[in-house]
């Protein structure tokens, strides 16, 4: 019994550790890719002097945020501003534990789910958590005491209530077709059809709203450089400059996982194994990314809550009724 | 068709970053990839020979006088024939902002600039170049002009001996 429990235990300890180190990975290895991808774009090779193509570089941007002065303004409210970086971060890892990557493995003549919670709330789980990642940027720029990261927050906070409502509805049909909050079951919902398929109208809007929700090109507003310096984070500097930035990119995994889990049909896709199919899909999104960071200008903020709310928010209670209306006469 | 136009619009640079994607950067990648300037590029100064391979500059501190930034000293001495050289001449990279002035100023092409811009040093002392660095043993751009063959002051030849001149007018043989 003893020996039962200690096994388990040491699995799901070996699976978080995993889970944490691919995914810090991976967020670190996006920064690579993305000034790849876009010195590609742009004609020139990217960073490629440290290692073997620049394969070294993570490493090298880690050590060099590490060994920067910690630099606090005097005006700053101390506590907040020490604590919003880590919470940006906090939050963006916490998000990854509702993902289900992998269909459960056996082993030991055990079952081991491959995801770190099967909640069975976790779409209400990933909006929760989605919605509380702001608060880091925006404490984080009101704890600057500086004119430029206060406007990057106040853009980041209307940036919010313009995609969050229009994000959630963009799922709720999504929910109705799988007939569950689980993230596991809305895979396995997909396993014959991809909800991309079903749901392109509510696909649409769900990417529009990630994008919002990553705070990138095109939605950069919070932090749009050559408006108000770097927005939120204008103060930071060193490791928590660096925790801002590998939030952004573990979101943006998280982003990639979440579009390839509710509308890409998750780890489902024939011949390969299915974490390799999840792994491709959800890096795929991430490239989206990095290539629509590479095309497209800033919006104004004004215009983002125009789209926010008179084109995304109508489109999706018009989707919601419509699947509402097909799922109660193809049951009917 | 406003609608249409941005819908178009937004795919037309997603399609034009993408295929920039798959070309080859156009970055020289300088340690290792180097490219010949053009030859009229203005790099280090150099101090160039007449085709005898006597030393050209005369030491009239014109470029001295032209440069702008100050950056060029030297100081004038004879020989026993009358040929003007320069007993010293300095030339400060550290200031040199490579604007051809000195070039154009020499009388004798002497003083010209070449293509060698790898010139960056750690300390700013080792910038200060002497006549020996910047002496070379080629005439440069003008392989052939020779100064003292044309200037008429009996140097190298009597005066009036040389190309393309004659002796000096006795002015008073217009006397009635």
């Amino acid at each position: 019994m003893m020996l039962e429990l200690l096994i388990s235990g040491l699995l799901i300890l070996i699976k978080l550790v995993l889970i944490f180190g691919v995914v810090l990975g991976l967020a670190a290895y996006l920064v690579l890719a993305e000034r790849k991808i876009l010195g590609r774009m742009q004609m020139r090779p990217g960073p490629n002097r440290t290692g073997p193509f620049g394969l070294i570089q993570p490493l090298a941007d880690l050590i060099k945020l590490l060994s920067k002065e910690d630099f606090m303004p005097a005006d700053a409210d101390k506590l907040v501003y020490l604590f919003a970086p880590g919470l940006t971060a906090l939050v963006a890892l916490l998000t990854f534990a509702v993902v289900p990557f992998s269909p459960p493995l056996h082993i030991f003549g055990r079952e081991l789910p491959m995801v770190v919670c099967d909640l069975n709330v976790g779409v209400l789980y990933f909006l929760a958590f989605s919605s509380l990642a702001v608060y880091g940027v925006v404490l984080g720029g009101w704890a600057s005491g500086s004119k430029y990261a206060l406007i990057g927050s106040i853009r980041a906070l209307s940036q919010l209530v313009s995609y969050e409502l229009a994000m959630g509805l963009a799922i709720a049909p999504v929910i109705m077709a799988a007939r569950s909050f689980s993230l596991t079951d809305i895979v396995m919902a997909q396993s014959q059809l991809p909800f991309i398929l079903t749901q392109p109208l509510g696909f649409l809007i769900f990417v529009v709203c990630i994008f919002a929700e990553s705070k990138r090109t095109p939605f950069d507003m919070p932090e749009a450089e050559n408006e108000i310096v770097a927005g939120f984070h204008t103060e930071y500097s060193g490791m928590r400059f660096g925790l801002f930035f590998v939030g952004e990119y573990i979101n943006l995994v998280i982003l990639g996982s979440m579009t390839t889990v509710f509308f890409l049909g998750g780890w489902h896709g024939p011949l390969l194994p299915p974490i390799v199919w999840f792994a491709g899909k959800a890096l795929f999104v991430a490239f989206v990314f990095i290539w629509v960071r590479g095309s497209q200008p800033r919006l104004r903020y004004d215009q983002l809550m125009n789209i926010g709310w008179k084109v995304l928010l109508p489109l999706g209670l018009l989707n919601l009724l419509v699947t509402g209306a097909a799922l109660l006469w193809m049951n009917g | 068709m406003g609608l249409w136009r941005d819908i178009s619009g937004t795919w037309k640079p997603m399609w034009i970053t993408l295929r920039y994607l798959f070309r080859k950067p156009v970055t020289i990648e300088y340690p290792e990839q180097k490219r010949t300037p053009p030859p009229r590029y203005r790099a280090q100064l150099i101090l160039t020979r007449d085709p005898e391979g006597k030393e050209r500059c005369v030491a009239c501190y014109l470029c001295s006088a032209a440069c702008p930034v100050d950056c060029i000293s030297l100081q004038a001495a004879e020989d026993a024939d009358g040929r003007r050289y320069a007993a010293w001449f300095r030339v400060n990279f550290a200031r040199c902002i490579f604007c051809g002035l000195c070039t154009e100023a020499c009388p004798t092409l002497a003083i010209q600039t070449s293509i060698h811009y790898e010139i960056c040093k750690r300390d700013p002392l080792s910038l200060v170049f002497e006549k020996e660095d910047l002496l070379v043993d080629h005439g440069g751009k003008d392989k052939f002009y020779n100064f003292y063959q044309h200037a008429g002051i009996g140097v190298c030849k009597p005066r009036g001996g040389g190309d393309g001149e004659y002796g000096p007018v006795d002015v008073k043989d217009l006397l009635p």
